[in-house]
């Protein structure tokens, strides 16, 4: 409890008819990376700037440092840097005057990690801010957070404009700034992004938090994909409660087993000889495609 | 040109109700001038009388055009509405172009269109069609009006054509500027420049040497001389200045890249400096560009108004109604004329209140202010600054145009001594504009949506403080226009009561405004 730096109860935020958060719950603990998932629309941003007082909540508690991130917003804000989604730059200001205003009206930049980081993402700190590509215009919010001195940084979707190598530079600094022990909220549908980076990971559909806890975690609610070469045909199996879509052809079975069911669908496999074995944990994509399958096939409300 | 077509009938359903606004406006200009001049004079006699005392007026041909036929309704039409009809049109030609060629450009969206089936061309072709045919649109609606009020049908005609075809001019200069420039904002500056050039050339010729206003698409456009021995020639002299332009802008747009101006975008520092990163030194670094422009433009004008001298008396000449509009407080013609002057600097300087007051709306719009408020900078501290910056910035566009009143008054008379006075008299109309400023802020917190209703505000006092006392509106309507209250300095002498009330009322708008900013959502 004291080592959460987030700390989001039964969250509720309503645009007029529309609620947006319905009752969200979001936990983000000293010095880990919590991946932030979900799609457009289910409610990170909202989530995100309720966090940052920018939108005021209608209900529930949210803690942020264990203060009111509505009632001491520039203070709470001294601690932490944040980098939008959309990032929107003063068409006449230079990058680097906005990385200069932004650092220090948070209360100062490391020099030395400004300088690396412009170097790094191959920043033009001299042109102005109508002439950045998006790309660059989130390059220019980066290293202003990236080169912050603080403890928490809230990232909304911050590599949506980045190419590969630049990405790469981006999870390069975000492990550097939690290896230091700093903590990182980042919202997020880049789900290989999540798997490299994330200990844990929340994901939000509908204005609430469905899951949460680390990959491992999440893994287990989910099926395994097995596919095995056997000595002798197993019967049975495709009875075994937890195995789904077997099939069986003689010798070679391929089937998905519920992750907790493992072990018992292995036991049988045992029985009957393994020749071969490849057992694929579910991906990231599979897990959010369990929660949003649904939703991306019909217009369905989740009742889970 | 493929696709040109189909990009010039999104680009019209895009402009569509834009246009007819334009077209409604410019028609409103012109035929609101015949029925005002229509209902003024009683006798041909008196009209006549009025007519020799305006021919007169330096002033007053500086700022319209050359005075002919003013005894007939077509030729009042012509004098009062042709140069600011030319100006409607110049910007909405701008606007028109930029809209579709640099800020389609600068928003990437023009990148989406030339990788589809179109040709390079196609947009700036559409672009250019599209504000070709919104100028054929409002010259229609203004010849159309004046057709049927009913003036000459020739007369009326070649007004509609000759500001059709001022538009087509000021389409070619900024479809040329879209090409050299690399974003929209110094874009519409430098079509801006092209407008004001054309504007101030032919004042300036009409009051002295002739053969400057031949340098001016305006000055063509008024060289057609309609209702007065109306003539068609000049406008071979805009259509062949338009052919120029469009041709220009088709040459210099196969030399550029795209994205890119031929003027390339300087680079700026790469270092924040210090100031800049203060909430006030941040406000004022937004607004210092609009600040300084407003009050040099305001000095401009005020040292227009000031090089009248003391020689008010001719120019009014002795029609007793146009006294009675100077003299209504009571002292000299000269003191009434200047009061009256410093009423117009001040409303034209609340044009700077508003739109700065408005700033931080669109600092908000734009999405902007998310990343600056969710640092170490309270929303408390960042509007406090805009805040400031405005009512600084409006006690200096006015200090600008009462200086500028005062020295060119004391460049044609030699007398120096009515620049402090004069001076004085502009700032007694901070404590009104500053009320404009507190109801743009309390709409802004409350209502953000509608927080361009302050500029109601502001017509409203346009509105009270000419033709209230005509339009014998009763006094508490006319009491509704924060203006109403000042005292009509140097006619009047100079009080304190309204001024220090009517300062408490902006400050009590402007503090209920900020405190609920504060407690609202960002959009």
């Amino acid at each position: 409890m004291t080592d959460d730096i987030v700390d989001i109860r039964q969250l509720v935020k309503s645009f007029g008819a529309t609620r947006a958060l319905d009752g969200l719950d979001l936990r983000v603990r000293l010095g880990e990376v919590h991946g932030f998932l979900g799609p457009n629309g289910a409610g990170k941003s909202t989530t995100i700037r309720v966090l940052l007082g920018l939108l005021r909540k209608d209900s529930g508690d949210v803690r942020l440092f264990g203060g009111d991130p509505w009632a001491e917003a520039a203070s709470l804000h001294r601690r932490l840097a944040y980098v939008p989604g959309d990032v929107t730059l003063w068409p006449n200001l230079t990058g680097g005057q906005v990385i200069d205003l932004l650092g220090r009206l948070r209360g100062g930049l490391d020099e030395h990690r400004r300088r690396e980081l412009i170097e790094r993402f191959e920043l033009d700190p001299t042109k102005k801010g109508r002439s950045y590509s998006k790309g660059n215009r989130q390059k220019v919010a980066l290293v202003a957070a990236l080169a912050s001195d603080v403890e928490l940084l809230v990232l909304d979707e911050p590599t949506s404009g980045l190419d590969p190598i630049m990405e790469s530079v981006f999870t390069e600094y975000v492990e550097g700034f939690r290896a230091e022990g700093g903590t990182v909220l980042l919202s997020s549908h880049i789900l290989a992004e999540v798997e490299r980076l994330c200990d844990r990971v929340s994901i939000i559909r509908g204005g609430r938090c469905v899951e949460t806890g680390t990959l491992t975690d999440l893994r287990h609610l989910t099926r395994t994909s097995v596919v095995a070469e056997l000595a002798r045909p197993v019967p049975g199996l495709a009875d075994l409660p937890g195995v789904h879509s077997a099939d069986l052809q003689g010798t070679r079975v391929s089937f998905e087993v519920d992750t907790p069911r493992l072990d018992a669908a292995l036991g049988l496999l045992h029985q009957a000889g393994i020749r071969s074995l490849t057992a694929t944990p579910p991906t990231l994509e599979e897990l959010f495609l369990r929660h949003y399958g649904d939703h991306i096939g019909t217009e369905e409300v989740d009742a889970s | 040109m493929s696709g040109t077509g189909t990009l010039l009938r999104a680009f019209l359903r895009r402009d569509r109700w834009q246009i007819l606004g334009w077209a409604l406006g410019a028609a409103l200009l012109y035929y609101s001038q015949a029925v005002s001049v229509k209902g003024l004079y009683t006798t041909q006699a008196e009209f006549d009388r009025a007519a020799a005392s305006m021919q007169g007026n330096t002033a007053f041909i500086a700022m319209a055009g050359p005075a002919r036929a003013l005894n007939t309704i077509g030729g009042q039409v012509t004098w009062q509405a042709s140069a600011f009809g030319a100006i409607l049109v110049g910007l909405m030609s701008m606007f028109l172009v930029g809209r579709h060629t640099r800020a389609e450009e600068e928003s990437g969206r023009d990148e989406l269109l030339r990788a589809s089936a179109v040709s390079r061309r196609a947009v700036l072709t559409a672009a250019a069609l599209d504000a070709l045919l919104a100028n054929v649109v409002v010259g229609a609606a203004v010849a159309a009006s004046l057709v049927s009020f009913p003036l000459e049908a020739a007369d009326s005609v070649a007004t509609g054509v000759g500001l059709t075809l001022c538009g087509w001019v000021f389409t070619g200069t900024a479809l040329v500027a879209a090409q050299l420039t690399a974003s929209v904002r110094s874009m519409y500056g430098l079509a801006g420049v092209a407008i004001a050039a054309a504007y101030a050339l032919r004042a300036v010729g009409d009051v002295g040497d002739p053969l400057l206003s031949w340098l001016s698409p305006i000055g063509w456009y008024q060289g057609m001389h309609a209702f007065s021995g109306l003539r068609w020639w000049p406008i071979a002299l805009l259509l062949g200045l338009f052919a120029a332009a469009a041709g220009a802008a088709y040459a210099l747009f196969g030399r550029r890249d795209h994205g890119s101006g031929l003027w390339a975008a300087r680079p700026g520092p790469e270092r924040a400096d210090p100031r800049l990163v203060t909430s006030l030194g941040f406000a004022w670094r937004l607004q210092r560009a609009s600040v300084l422009g407003w009050t040099c433009g305001l000095a401009l004008l005020g040292l227009a108004y000031g090089s009248i001298g003391d020689d008010v008396g001719t120019l009014i000449g002795d029609s007793t109604a146009s006294k009675d509009v100077f003299v209504q407080g009571g002292g000299s013609l000269v003191d009434g004329f200047y009061a009256v002057a410093i009423v117009v600097l001040a409303l034209v300087g609340a044009g700077f209140t508003v739109s700065s007051a408005l700033r931080p709306r669109s600092e908000e719009d734009d999405g902007r202010v998310e990343a600056l408020l969710a640092t170490g900078l309270s929303r408390r501290r960042w509007l406090l600054a805009h805040v400031t910056t405005t009512a600084g910035g409006t006690v200096l566009v006015l200090v600008g145009g009462g200086l500028g009143l005062g020295l060119g008054f004391a460049l044609v008379t030699g007398d120096a001594g009515r620049v402090g006075p004069f001076v004085l008299g502009t700032l007694s109309y901070v404590a009104p504009s500053l009320v404009l400023a507190g109801l743009a802020r309390l709409l802004y917190g409350v209502l953000p949506r509608w927080a361009s209703l302050a500029w109601a505000g502001l017509g409203l006092g346009v509105v009270m403080l000419f033709f209230g006392p005509l339009l014998h509106l009763p006094g508490w309507v006319q009491a509704a226009s924060p203006y109403h209250h000042v005292a009509l300095v140097p006619a009047e002498t100079f009080r304190w009561v309204p001024f220090v009330v009517l300062l408490a009322v902006a400050g009590a708008l402007s503090a209920v405004g900020q405190a609920t900013f504060s407690r609202r959502d960002l959009r």
